[in-house]
């Protein structure tokens, strides 16, 4: 346990010494939350939009994006360069167990991820009117179901990329067409029937939609629940088994 | 005392046979050499001796214990300084030291390790910032740090300068000094000549050859010698084919080669010096581990 508790520490302490990390994790989502919060009427319910408002879908698209990109980009790359560079084979030769870095950079990221989304609720409720969670116990829920489901995808990759050029790659090409499906680029509300069926069944895509209902107060689908809940066993049940430390 | 012992071990990956056949044993205290040309399996034996690889077949026993079953045990007890495996880009020197002297029961002092390589003044240094030679002496240290019995160092001198190399070279004699038994991986065979009590010769995944330095040189020509000189006077072939040790004098113009064994640079020196005779341009050529290397293997290193 103390060798997990030395490299944790040590790992959150490489993490604040890469801003640009740090910074990309948090920066887009609020500059992407700042951005809209400016439009006029942001805080107001939208009929056409289910009765959300600009502010709350923004916002609950802002709180997945910061834990996509932690989860589909940052551990990817981070673990698979950990891997090319030999750092985890020479942690395997020491008597700390390799896979205590694993969880480092789990906690690490998802620390980050967490921080991201206060600064988010805060920032949103501050500035643009946005308001908190209604169900927070269900938001915390769905928040840590939708973690476990993106960090299980991006441990998946780490795990199968053969180099960190490859796993910075298999992230990004992972995250944009779920970003798609999730209505980053076009809203949910917009899509036709078989794209939000297929939204339902990807990770972010079931994140999003039981983030942003918890944050409505409106009933979580069961079915987003569970989806999440598979991705987060089978991937990190993969991951598991073909996680190469050299 | 055997603390490493390898009998008939066998690896070998989907494409090809890394060790067909290797059995060693390494005594404690000693500075054992793995020498052979790259590819020869060096490295995955080393490996499945630190419990990093598992043989697919023959028995490993180091300090006693099964790499493969015991592997915790075993990396309490032995260090690894592994090729190309490199720390953070921003990790300091002095945080690499301390977070891996934690992960021992017993540490060495690891601010100790930083004075005796030469660290203390980059401990507050990044990774990333370190020269080849400084990254190489951390990654000494790494494999120290634990207070092992064994240290596994594998070509920790290859990339750096013959200054660096040289020095490295005084280093693990230190170590050695210090009691722990020093497994040498290397394709130098200056190195090997210089450093090691015992030299391992690997071929093809297989032991051609394991004995000491001297003893691989003299299988080559039976440590035969080349004495070759000009002297100042005359001088008659049988004032040294008399000499014990001397099989051969041949003449070239006013040169002369002696060829011989034993002392018989002694024997021909003395001659020549009772019978005032200077030896100008005296050179003497003996067979080294390069050369023993070609004989045993057929071909050479690189």
């Amino acid at each position: 346990m103390s060798a997990f508790t030395k490299i944790t520490a040590m790992e959150l302490r490489l993490h604040w010494r890469e801003p640009a990390v740090v910074l990309f994790g948090l920066l887009l989502p609020v500059a992407l939350l700042a951005g809209f919060g400016m439009a006029p009427g942001v805080s107001k319910p939208d009929p056409a939009n289910g009765g959300l408002s600009l502010g709350q879908y923004i916002a609950s698209i802002a709180v997945t994006l910061a834990v996509t990109i932690m989860g589909l980009t940052v551990v990817p790359t981070a673990l698979a360069t950990y891997r090319e560079k030999g750092i985890l084979r020479r942690l395997s030769a020491s008597p700390a167990p390799p896979a205590a870095l694993l969880g480092a950079q789990l906690v690490v990221n998802v620390l980050t991820a967490c921080f991201a989304t206060v600064v988010l609720l805060v920032l949103g409720a501050l500035l643009f009117g946005v308001a908190p969670p209604a169900d927070p116990l269900m938001f915390v829920v769905a928040f840590a179901l939708a973690v476990g489901a993106i960090f299980g995808v991006g441990l998946l990759i780490a795990a199968l990329a053969p180099s960190a050029r490859a796993g910075n790659g298999i992230g990004m090409i992972t995250m944009f067409p779920s970003l798609f499906f999730a209505g980053f680029y076009i809203p949910w509300s917009a899509m036709p029937e078989f794209m939000r069926r297929v939204s339902d069944f990807t990770p972010l895509g079931a994140s999003i939609q039981a983030v942003r209902a918890a944050w409505l107060g409106d009933p979580v689908h069961p079915l987003h629940l569970v989806i999440m809940a598979g991705y987060a066993v089978v991937a990190g049940a993969l991951a598991a088994r073909f996680f190469r430390w050299s | 005392m055997d603390v490493i012992e390898v009998a008939n071990l066998r690896k070998s990956y989907s494409d090809h046979v890394a060790v067909d056949d290797v059995s060693l044993s390494v005594e404690r205290g000693e500075i054992f050499g793995v020498l052979g040309p790259n590819g020869a399996g060096k490295t995955t034996t080393v490996e499945c001796v630190a419990g990093l690889r598992s043989p697919d077949s023959g028995t490993i026993r180091v300090l006693g214990l099964d790499p493969g079953r015991d592997r915790a045990g075993l990396r309490r007890r032995l260090g690894v300084q592994l090729q190309a495996s490199e720390l953070p880009e921003k990790m300091k020197v002095r945080e690499a030291l301390e977070m891996y002297a934690s992960f021992y029961e017993h540490p060495a002092d690891w601010r100790a390790l930083l004075d005796e390589w030469g660290l203390a003044e980059k401990r507050d240094t990044r990774y990333g910032k370190l020269s080849g030679g400084q990254k190489q002496r951390l990654s000494i240290a790494l494999a120290l740090v634990g207070n092992p019995e064994i240290a596994v160092l594998d070509e920790l001198t290859t990339g750096l300068d013959p200054q660096a190399r040289r020095d490295t070279w005084a280093l693990i004699e230190r170590i050695r000094d210090g009691g722990v038994t020093v497994v040498l991986v290397t394709h130098f065979m200056e190195e090997a000549e210089r450093l090691c009590d015992r030299v391992a010769v690997i071929d093809s995944g297989r032991v051609a050859a394991l004995d000491t330095p001297e003893a691989l040189v003299q299988r080559v020509g039976g440590g035969e010698q080349r004495i070759r000189f000009r002297p100042s006077a005359p001088v008659e072939d049988r004032m040294l084919t008399d000499l014990p040790d001397v099989r051969e004098v041949v003449r070239d113009g006013r040169q002369i080669t002696v060829v011989g064994t034993g002392n018989v640079l002694h024997a021909v020196t003395s001659v020549l010096a009772r019978n005032q005779i200077v030896a100008a341009d005296l050179r003497v050529d003996a067979a080294d581990l390069d050369d023993a290397f070609i004989a045993i293997t057929g071909h050479r290193i690189d």
